[in-house]
């Protein structure tokens, strides 16, 4: 218990103490929803959608969760070139409790920074559909958190350096984004909604929108029993991976 | 007691061998230098006998454990100082000493007595509070070392632990593991590039090179065996007077293996 707690808290200190990283990564996701939020508000209302704003936070709040995820868990491989995984792998800890503490670490800093972005949002006229609600939200936004940043773990293990970090971004990262509904209303049988039923993080923003919005698609019962699957699931492939990391 | 046994231990990178069926023993309490010039297969051997790397064939047996079956009570038994930086650089230096002390276990009042003797101990405590990363080199090094030091293992590796210390802390650290060594009967693993250290420190050698072992005895033995003055001449008359390339690490050895296996 120890050991997870020392390695969680490392994650978040590691966070804190780097202002730069905090306010680059808000710095995206407020560009996306004040772009689109206000450029493509009035077509969405036009469209019969409602309020563009209402229904776009939840995906932008999806968004900073994805990305401050995946890079938590692909700290890893920092830890591997500046030579600090080796201390840890050499501990007599479990790998699999290693894995567990950093994903932790990595999901709570994400949580952090998707709540962030929800009350910065409230500036920008998002208005939440029930205060009450919003306790669940941040915990749907730590487990989509966990999801994110065991699979970000699962990829790094697999990863020597940081070349491969650009195909990730554009070829993970980027289409998980953009195919989960984030940005756009899945309705209707479109081939971009069959997609999104293969993107976990369409389950995410789907319960954040109903818990912040009260907009929903495929319910919140079945986002959450789907999200909760798969968080296992890559919990398990990340510490496997994990464990099989040689130096 | 044999508390270290390896036999018949080869690691293969693709086709490159860097360690070649090799086999030795080291007797608990004992203090064991393994020499050799760069990329004889020291550091990739070390690797293998703390989990870091698993071998390709042959068997381990570190305090009775197999390192292979049982990679976790084994990290239970050993402690280990790199050769190369493995220090969290955003964390302060007393981060990364209770960082260390958490991960191993090392009770609370004991943790917070040893920190404060070791950073002493490698003049960093007043620094104690900084980060790592405005950290000179050296600075550095030492940290590593007081870290290394903070928990009592039954072994201790050493990967070229006195590399870019000066005469002082290179004393001062041997007469420290010397103690550790008589009181707590901790067996010490250590390579150096150093001949006289590991003639003056060291119970029993072992020379490396090109992943096998030449030679291995006493210090006496050695010289005797190749009819020398020094360890020193001993070395240089087992492993020529060339100069080796530096030894590539691991991950260049996965690329390369891995380069070679999809471009064929």
């Amino acid at each position: 218990m120890k050991t997870i707690y020392i390695l969680w808290i490392r994650q978040l200190k590691r966070y804190f103490r780097s202002k730069s990283r905090m306010f680059g990564s808000l710095a995206q996701p407020l560009l996306f929803l004040l772009s689109l939020g206000f450029g493509f508000g009035p077509v969405f209302a036009k469209a019969g959608q409602g309020n563009y704003i209402q229904f776009l936070v939840p995906g932008i709040i999806g968004m900073s969760i994805i990305f401050t995820s995946i890079f938590s868990g692909m700290e890893i491989i920092w830890d591997r070139q500046f030579g600090f995984l080796k201390e840890t792998l050499v501990a007599p800890v479990s790998r699999f409790n290693i894995m567990i503490g950093r994903t932790f670490g990595g999901a709570t800093v994400a949580t952090l920074q998707g709540t962030i972005v929800l009350f910065l949002s409230l500036i920008a006229g998002f208005r939440p559909f029930s205060l009450v609600l919003i306790p669940v939200a941040i915990l749907v936004m730590f487990l989509s958190a966990l999801l994110f940043t065991a699979m970000g773990t699962m990829i790094a293990s697999n990863l020597d350096d940081m070349q491969g970090f650009q195909l990730i971004v554009n070829f993970l990262v980027m289409p998980l984004f953009f195919l989960s509904g984030a940005i756009f209303p899945l309705t209707g049988t479109s081939i971009l909604s069959v997609i999104a039923k293969f993107d976990p993080l369409s389950y995410s923003i789907d319960a954040l929108r109903h818990l912040l919005s009260n907009i929903n698609n495929f319910g919140i019962g079945i986002d959450i029993l789907v999200l909760s699957v798969i968080t296992f699931i890559f919990l398990g492939l990340g510490s496997y991976f994990f464990s099989k990391i040689q130096i | 007691m044999k508390i270290i046994e390896v036999k018949n231990l080869t690691k293969k990178f693709g086709n490159f061998v860097a360690v070649n069926n090799i086999s030795f023993e080291v007797e608990k309490g004992e203090i064991f230098a393994f020499l050799g010039p760069n990329g004889a297969g020291k550091s990739t051997t070390i690797k293998m006998l703390t989990t870091l790397l698993s071998p390709s064939e042959g068997s381990l047996f570190l305090d009775e454990h197999d390192v292979k079956k049982n990679p976790n009570e084994v990290r239970h038994s050993f402690g280990i100082v790199f050769q190369d930086p493995s220090l969290d650089d955003e964390l302060t230096a007393y981060e990364n000493m209770e960082f260390h002390g958490v991960l191993y276990s090392v009770p609370k009042k004991i943790r917070r007595e040893r920190i404060e003797q070791l950073l002493n101990f490698v003049e960093l405590w007043d620094r104690k509070d900084s980060l790592v990363k405005e950290f000179s080199g050296g600075m550095k090094r030492r940290l590593e070392i007081a870290r290394g030091l903070l928990h009592h293992p039954k072994i201790l590796f050493l990967d070229e632990p006195t590399l870019g210390l000066d005469p002082q802390t290179r004393n001062h650290m041997w007469e420290y593991l010397r103690e550790l060594n008589k009181k707590e009967g901790i067996t010490v693993f250590f390579t150096t590039h150093y001949m006289e250290e590991a003639e003056k420190i060291a119970n029993r050698i072992a020379i490396i090179d090109h992943g096998k072992i030449v030679i291995s005895g006493t210090a006496e033995e050695l010289k005797i065996k190749t009819g020398t003055n020094s360890l020193e001449e001993a070395f240089l008359k087992l492993t020529g007077k060339t100069i080796r390339k530096d030894e590539a690490n691991t991950i260049d050895h996965m690329r390369m293996g891995r380069r070679m296996w999809t471009r064929k």
